[in-house]
């Protein structure tokens, strides 16, 4: 069908000429996630009633001409850690399994009014933690490109989604790479902006001074264009920014003459994959090409991001998810005695493994005796990495590597080593620290056919540099989503395919 | 000869701000509502809410600070306090520990060896939690999230107070402060106002402290005072024993007047405190400072100098005047309006706290308004009513504040000033009372008192007494 080879701009323009209705575009997203669903499990929920109401009212509303973004009528999905008034919001985890909240996010009520229409809630590691998007209570979501391989993570359900045609964009968060990561790994474009640019109001938190939600698309014209419609200031979050500039698809723009590009040696040193090494490389060499000015420099501290990371946003997790005690609202325990043991048995039921490994460590990192030795250390740390990158932004408008070591690996082999896991985040974790924008481009696939990111690092609020250097590489290069298409071939190949788990 | 002890205190006093709105989201504080009916997902701890911090609690907490003399904390923020129990819907509360809003400050209160500082460690913003009840019919828990986000300041002192005296004077002072900033109604029985008490005590001279205990659950000046009574005993029991007195939390019964151990020092919650990441740090500009001090209503200190300057009263009128916010308030307002400072005075200090007395009232209870008071004393000067119809109308000005000249006029108590009708009522009194009328002649000077009070009753005091006595000097004149 050729509605789902449209990018999402492209599907809109065609809504608003009247050539596709909104109905027509759902149909064929809800049909292609019919057959992939199955096999890629990338929806926790998918609502086909609801996704068909939207698109009657949104229909209306273009119809009328009341509707004229860029973006009206296009069927999106949003990771599960983003609420939805009365709608399911499960944060892929047991103790959330049955939770309606009361409210939407504010990043989803911007979306909306841009006209879109939601599909359903995408799969994800359970709140946000996880690299595989294997730590899902509904069970892993797998590689569009490559069944038999993991998406990434944290939003690996959204990327996945994106991939495989099951929506025509999507809402991640990431907190230490959760969107560059899966994008990277599904072969979609992927943005992390400044902290504080997208409202957190609703997104149901992990790291809270990490945590940033943004736009999963086929283009770069498309993550702009989505990035333009969720970003806000928002009174509801204390730590949303004012800027004074969101005309994000203004960067649509092909031209990179004199941009200075760094890249850090110590992204493409030891434990760098080579055939992930020679896709970024070449990247590179294309925005040279364009005009660029490309160079390798020393960026320090890089080794340190890791410890720091876990133990802040560990830290954080600890006390964001004593909230999920069996009180109030979602799974409580049916066995029990007493209050103490209410809450022991809920959480030890409710919580999964990789859940349960980072609430006890950012317990203890917070524990008096030890509050200093770790997490004062980790703050500190933290504050030096991003003065490391403020030097850097003095000689450079973008620093470029890889967005993960390697291609997504395949299904079964990361949660048995979680150290190996958490050092898989190395390249993107430090962004969060330092709280600047990230990107991830396809820059090409691997010998085996899976996809590789190339991570653009802006300076604070300079989203608009990544979007016009990710957008003259794709101009360059073709688009890359149309190279990586022809799915349905890697779907078949996974006949193995063990379908959902049981809710 | 027995050992003398001294006793050694420290109080952590919360006083809940009288701000309309919760701490971090915009429910209602008021007091006594359907249970759950001022929530939202901020104060009930629902996933992805986010607080957002109401300006007017740091001002009303920095206007405490600047009044008990402390030092703002000019970056100052917020942290968690982590613990997990049902009326704390997030299972951590927001509160100050690294930076609280003030520091360094003290209070002067009386003491019957003079006045005598107390000073203030610290005074930090947090939230409070909801409240649970326990249905023993039904074996079940339910938790009231109203209360949950209502903005606290906790105040803690240095252990400067040597009696429950001096706990008293201090509260009392610091609930001045607070009700004459307008910061808090500060009621100790719906909880506006809560102390827990650290004591120890030690041998006189001693140098060292002595191991303390805290105590809660004290919801009255009294419960307080016996508290400290029954642990300054127990305490000094053990130590004659030569037993150890343990650091401990200890919980208060009021209805037994006993406490007993909550927890000990070991058993001590690790609360995990670390900065609150949904929050930014507030920072205090030294113009934000002056603009809180210049708004800074008088205080009763200097109230009570005003009075006596600028209205003549005598120190201990405006002292009992200035002691409750209200009644100074009332005071003023009603001397405004009738230009009469000593008669506003003298009604207040007599009648007024007379029949406070009499029905055991505070101040906030309260109804009459400075309007009927001013009226009324002007209706009296103006001969409209008599001195003892004015004391009856009060009493109702005073308990359902009628307008006296409404009700004056419906119960029909106006002075009775026909000089003929007067003279026909004294007449018939001296013609009805010929023994009182020879007694006065024959020298006795009290007749004349009968005669008068006769009178007047026979006028049912609507006459004015000069007006009546002038007559009845007259006729037996004659």
């Amino acid at each position: 069908m050729e509605i789902l080879e449209l990018t999402a701009l492209e599907l809109a323009k065609k809504i608003k000429a009247g050539e596709v209705t909104v109905r027509q575009a759902v149909d064929a997203a809800l049909e292609k996630a019919e057959a992939a669903e199955p096999v890629i499990n990338s929806y926790v929920t998918l609502d086909r009633e609801d996704a068909y109401a939207q698109a009657d009212e949104i229909q209306k509303k273009i119809d009328a001409g009341e509707l004229d973004s860029p973006l009206a009528g296009v069927p999106v999905a949003i990771k599960d850690n983003m609420c939805i008034k009365d709608q399911l919001t499960t944060c892929s985890s047991k103790i959330l399994s049955n939770f309606k909240p009361t409210y939407t996010a504010e990043a989803v009520e911007n979306l909306k009014k841009a006209g879109v229409v939601i599909l359903g809630k995408t799969n994800m590691d359970e709140f946000a933690m996880g690299s595989t998007t294997e730590t899902s209570y509904y069970g892993p979501t797998k590689n569009p490109h490559n069944t038999a391989h993991v998406p990434g993570g944290s939003s690996g359900g959204s990327c996945a989604a994106v991939a495989a045609g099951e929506c025509f964009g999507a809402l991640g968060s990431d907190t230490g790479g959760s969107i560059r990561q899966p994008s990277s790994y599904c072969g979609v474009v992927g943005m992390k902006p400044t902290y504080g640019t997208v409202s957190r109001y609703g997104l149901v938190a992990y790291g809270s001074s990490l945590d940033q939600i943004g736009p999963i698309a086929k283009d770069v014209s498309d993550c702009a264009a989505f990035l333009e419609a969720i970003a806000s200031h928002d009174p509801k979050d204390s730590t949303s920014i004012a800027r004074e500039d969101y005309r994000f698809t203004e960067a649509l723009v092909s031209d990179v003459k004199g941009l200075k590009i760094g890249i850090p040696k110590d992204y493409m040193g030891d434990g760098l994959d080579p055939e992930v090494k020679e896709a970024v490389m070449n990247a590179a060499k294309v925005l040279e090409e364009q005009g660029a000015v490309v160079e390798m420099f020393d960026l320090g501290l890089v080794k340190y991001a890791i410890p720091a990371y876990y133990t802040i946003a560990d830290a954080e997790a600890s006390s964001n998810l004593e909230r999920f005690d069996g009180v109030k609202y979602g799974y409580r325990s049916s066995d029990y005695e007493g209050l103490h043991n209410m809450y022991k048995k809920t959480r030890s039921e409710g919580f999964g493994a990789e859940v349960k490994r980072r609430i006890m460590l950012g317990s203890f990192v917070l524990s008096s005796g030890y509050y200093d030795a770790y997490y004062l250390k980790a703050l500190r740390t933290k504050a030096l990495i991003k003065q490391e990158f403020d030097k850097a932004f003095e000689t450079y408008d973008i620093i470029l590597g890889p967005a993960a070591p390697t291609t997504a690996p395949e299904l079964g082999k990361s949660l048995s080593d979680p150290l190996k896991m958490y050092l898989g985040d190395i390249y993107t974790i430090s962004v969060n620290l330092a709280g600047l924008p990230g990107m991830s481009v396809p820059v090409g696939k691997d010998s085996k056919g899976l996809p590789v990111g190339m991570q653009l690092i802006g300076n604070a609020f300079e989203e608009k540099t990544l979007i016009r250097a990710a957008y003259t590489y794709e101009c360059a290069t073709g688009k890359q989503y149309e190279k990586m298409a022809d799915l349905d071939g890697a779907a078949a190949q996974s006949q193995a395919a063990d379908g959902k788990e049981a809710r | 000869m027995a050992k003398q002890y001294e006793t050694v205190i420290g109080l952590e006093v919360h006083i809940e701000l009288a701000t309309k709105t919760k701490i971090f989201c915009g429910c209602s504080t008021e007091f006594g509502s359907a249970p759950n009916t001022h929530t939202c997902p901020v104060c009930t701890g629902m996933p992805g809410s986010l607080p957002v911090l109401n300006k007017q609690v740091v001002e009303y907490a920095m206007a405490l600070g600047l009044a008990t003399n402390c030092r703002i904390t000019q970056v100052c923020k917020f942290d968690r306090k982590n613990y997990f129990y049902p009326d704390n819907p997030q299972n951590y509360q927001i509160s100050q520990l690294y930076l609280p809003i003030a520091r360094d400050g003290y209070v002067e209160i009386d003491t019957s060896a003079g006045p005598k500082k107390v000073r203030i460690h610290e005074m930090h913003m947090e939230e409070d939690a909801g409240k649970l009840v326990h249905d023993e019919w039904d074996d079940t828990s339910l938790v009231d999230y109203n209360r949950s986000g209502v903005p606290l300041v906790e105040i803690v002192s240095e252990p400067d107070m040597r009696s429950a005296d001096e706990v008293i004077a201090y509260l009392e002072k610091l609930r001045m402060i607070a009700q004459y900033l307008g910061v808090s109604d500060c009621k100790l029985q719906e909880g506006s106002m809560r102390a827990d008490v650290n004591l120890s005590v030690r041998e006189v001279g001693a140098e060292e402290f002595g191991t303390r205990t805290e105590m809660k659950n004290l919801n009255s000046f009294k419960a307080i005072v016996h508290a400290i009574d029954g642990e300054r005993q127990r305490q000094i029991e053990l130590l004659e024993e030569g037993k150890e007195v343990i650091q401990e939390t200890r919980r208060w019964d009021d209805n037994k007047e006993h406490s007993y151990a909550m927890r000990s020092k070991e058993d001590a919650q690790d609360y995990r405190y670390f900065p609150e990441p949904d929050l930014v740090p507030i920072v205090i500009s030294d113009e934000w400072i002056a603009k809180i001090r210049a708004q800074q209503p008088e205080l009763r200190t200097e109230k009570l100098e005003r009075y006596k300057k600028e209205f003549d009263i005598p120190q201990y009128d405006a002292e009992l005047i200035t002691e409750s916010k209200r009644v100074a308030d009332l005071f003023e307002k009603a001397v405004e309006l009738c230009g009469k400072p000593k008669k506003v005075s003298n009604w207040i200090m007599g009648e007024m706290f007379r029949l406070m007395k009499d029905k055991s009232m505070e101040p906030e209870d309260l109804v009459l308004s400075p309007e009927h008071l001013a009226k009324l004393i002007d209706m009296t000067d103006a001969g409209t009513i008599s001195a003892s119809v004015a004391r009856k109308v009060f009493e109702h000005i005073f308990t359902d504040d009628v307008d006296p000249e409404k009700y004056v006029e419906e119960n029909g108590l106006k002075t009775v000033n026909d000089e003929g009708a007067i003279w026909e009522a004294v007449e018939k009194v001296i013609a009805d009372n010929p023994q009182a009328v020879a007694d006065y002649k024959g020298g006795k000077e009290k007749a004349f008192g009968a005669l008068m009070g006769q009178s007047m009753r026979a006028l049912k005091g609507k006459a004015d007494a000069g007006a009546v006595r002038e007559m009845l000097m007259e006729i037996l004149k004659a």
